[in-house]
């Protein structure tokens, strides 16, 4: 096993290396504000971040990553464009596997850039994939843009569409609601005589609690709209499958999404900008050919991630995670920008695990 | 070097933990005044008594300091994350029966399932401008369970104690605790989700996976675990 000075030199190297791509090295705090964390992700970050908590500051969470920090602090007082590095301790609750550090480091390379989105995609993975050259890694492709487009150009209702968007990083809840707008699943046993009820609300039950009998009374009614509402065309059905099967090298995976566009038109301008940036990448040396895209990939991680999105994995070692993950995240700067928002790329990776690999090799 | 034995230390838990025991030939009792926490153990040589909260059963058998504990389910699962390679199971005990489960209120007539919950979560976020809030002690549980049914805009509040007022005082939206008639519930206006089931528990007698054990305590767990079993 690596040991904890040989990690923080090749930490420190990779560093260096982003610099002289052009990058300011920042370093923000080890201890983050609660409330931010759990406004974006939710309950589900209490069983990935350690919290802690004094009387005058409230909840802190320790840095679970830098992604938002960084863009925190380039939304409040950031040039633009930018580009930024970082390298230091993030960390991890485990509960379940006893061999997942919970702590360890990454090195960050992360991208403001207004003009060529497909330029900074092709920029970031490509100056990551040089930091790793030579360790026998595969690397993974997706792009949750054009999932997401798909799902905006559905021919149904705005509410049904919203609920998909929201459960778009939650496979099985997705798949739920999609059956249920498809007409494949009935609604809970009951429902029928509620929403056929004139006055669906039960006098004798005592109405208590902070959610109040008017929220109550516009859920029934939304409830009536979509019972109203004729279901997802199989065409659309068939088509939004076909694209999450979708699993190939680039440029055929290209094609077979130019063929799913025909029953989803919705999204070409998302293979415009994908194709757009297989060109960059192979104008930066990336053999394109041989790079796999999963349509459906990303889909399960943390929720920021909108457009690009990418991993290295450790060919023969399946027990480790990514070696080095990143992806584009523009939705999370309007999120923290207070009505700014700036085109966003970046990622990471983790040097304990680039030299275990190497250990492995030699 | 003895086999230690943990039993809750209080109310109807230990009574019928002690007649479990006494049934199958061990009498377990406790030593002096009742609020003395030292136990005695007749029937059986070599077992020690330790008398615990139940709530502190879980830790103490996964840091072995005792060899054999009784204690919920619930406990067990919530607290230890990897229960199953820190202790074993030898035999539910029939009493202390309980479900966890989440409730609503009874007057939420749109709300019947998980998905209901999930999409009123939504909607409530945006009206009240913050999460809809659970109230429970078993946060792991419920965390998990519910990331599994893939419900989301919530956030869980602490409730160490009569969780199911917490609706009415408007501290929580609904309720995640454990139940075994749900007279409780229904006195609080509360009702169950049809899937809100999370895990049905019951007093269990648990092996430490960890604990250390001579020759002579292995000998006198062998024994004692052929009697129960």
């Amino acid at each position: 096993m690596p040991n904890r000075s040989q990690i923080q030199a090749r930490a420190a190297m990779m560093r260096v290396r982003f610099e002289a791509a052009g990058a300011q090295v920042v370093d923000p705090p080890l201890l983050q504000p609660a409330d931010t964390l759990l406004d974006l992700y939710g309950e589900d970050i209490r069983a990935r971040a350690y919290v802690t908590s004094d009387a005058l500051r409230g909840e802190q969470m320790l840095r679970p990553d830098f992604t938002l920090p960084v863009v925190q602090m380039h939304m409040s007082d950031g040039a633009e464009p930018a580009r930024y590095t970082y390298s230091g301790e993030v960390f991890r609750r485990q509960e379940h596997d006893p061999d997942r550090s919970n702590e360890y480091i990454q090195v960050g390379y992360e991208v403001f850039d207004r003009n060529d989105p497909a330029g900074a995609d092709a920029e970031v993975f490509s100056l990551l994939a040089l930091q790793l050259r030579g360790l026998p890694l595969r690397a993974a492709t997706g792009d949750i843009g054009i999932l997401t487009a798909a799902v905006e150009g559905l021919k149904t209702t705005d509410r049904r569409k919203a609920a998909l968007m929201r459960h778009l990083w939650r496979p099985r809840r997705f798949r739920v609601l999609l059956d249920r707008f498809a007409g494949r699943k009935p609604g809970p046993e009951g429902r029928d005589s509620l929403l056929d009820a004139e006055n669906p609300l039960d006098p004798d039950i005592p109405m208590i609690g902070k959610r109040r009998a008017s929220e109550i009374e516009a859920r029934i009614a939304a409830l009536r709209e979509d019972r109203d509402t004729p279901p997802i065309s199989d065409n659309e059905l068939v088509g939004l499958e076909t694209l999450l099967n979708v699993r190939e090298t680039m440029p055929f995976a290209l094609e077979q999404l130019r063929d799913v566009a025909v029953d989803l038109p919705q999204i070409t301008p998302a293979l415009d900008r994908l194709e757009a940036r297989i060109a960059s990448l192979q104008a930066r040396g990336v053999d394109v050919e041989r790079l796999d895209f999963e349509a459906a990939y990303g889909r399960t991680s943390m929720e920021y991630y909108d457009g690009f999105v990418f991993g290295f994995y450790a060919e023969g070692r399946p027990d480790l995670p990514p070696i080095a993950t990143g992806g584009r995240y523009d939705a999370l700067t309007r999120q923290l920008g207070n009505g700014a928002e700036i085109p966003a790329v970046g990622g990471v990776i983790r040097p304990d695990l680039m030299l275990e690999i190497e250990e492995d090799a030699r | 070097m003895s086999l230690k034995l943990g039993v809750p230390s209080k109310g109807r838990l230990m009574d019928k933990t002690f007649g479990w025991f006494e049934k199958r030939g061990i009498t377990l009792s406790r030593s002096g005044s009742d609020r003395e926490y030292a136990g005695k153990v007749e029937g059986i040589d070599g077992v020690s008594l330790i008398l615990l909260s139940a709530g502190e059963i879980p830790r103490e058998l996964a840091a072995g300091r005792i060899h054999l504990g009784v204690t919920g389910i619930d406990l067990v699962h919530e607290k230890l994350p990897r229960w199953e390679q820190q202790v074993e199971e030898i035999s539910q005990l029939g009493f202390g029966k309980a479900d966890l489960i989440i409730a609503t209120p009874a007057c939420w007539v749109d709300v019947d399932t998980l998905d209901d919950l999930d999409a009123a979560a939504a909607a409530f976020r945006k009206t009240h401008g913050h999460r809809l809030r659970i109230a429970t002690k078993y946060h792991r549980l419920v965390r998990e369970f519910l990331t599994d049914a893939g419900v989301a805009d919530y956030t869980l509040v602490d409730s160490q104690g009569a969780t199911e007022g917490t609706v009415m005082n408007e501290t929580a939206e609904a309720i995640a605790d454990i139940t075994s008639t749900g007279e409780t519930l229904r006195a609080n206006h509360l009702k169950i989700l049809t899937d809100g089931l999370i895990l049905q528990s019951q007093a269990t007698l648990w092996r430490s996976r960890v604990a250390k054990c001579d020759p002579e305590t292995k000998a006198t767990l062998n024994a004692l675990l052929d009697r129960l079993r």
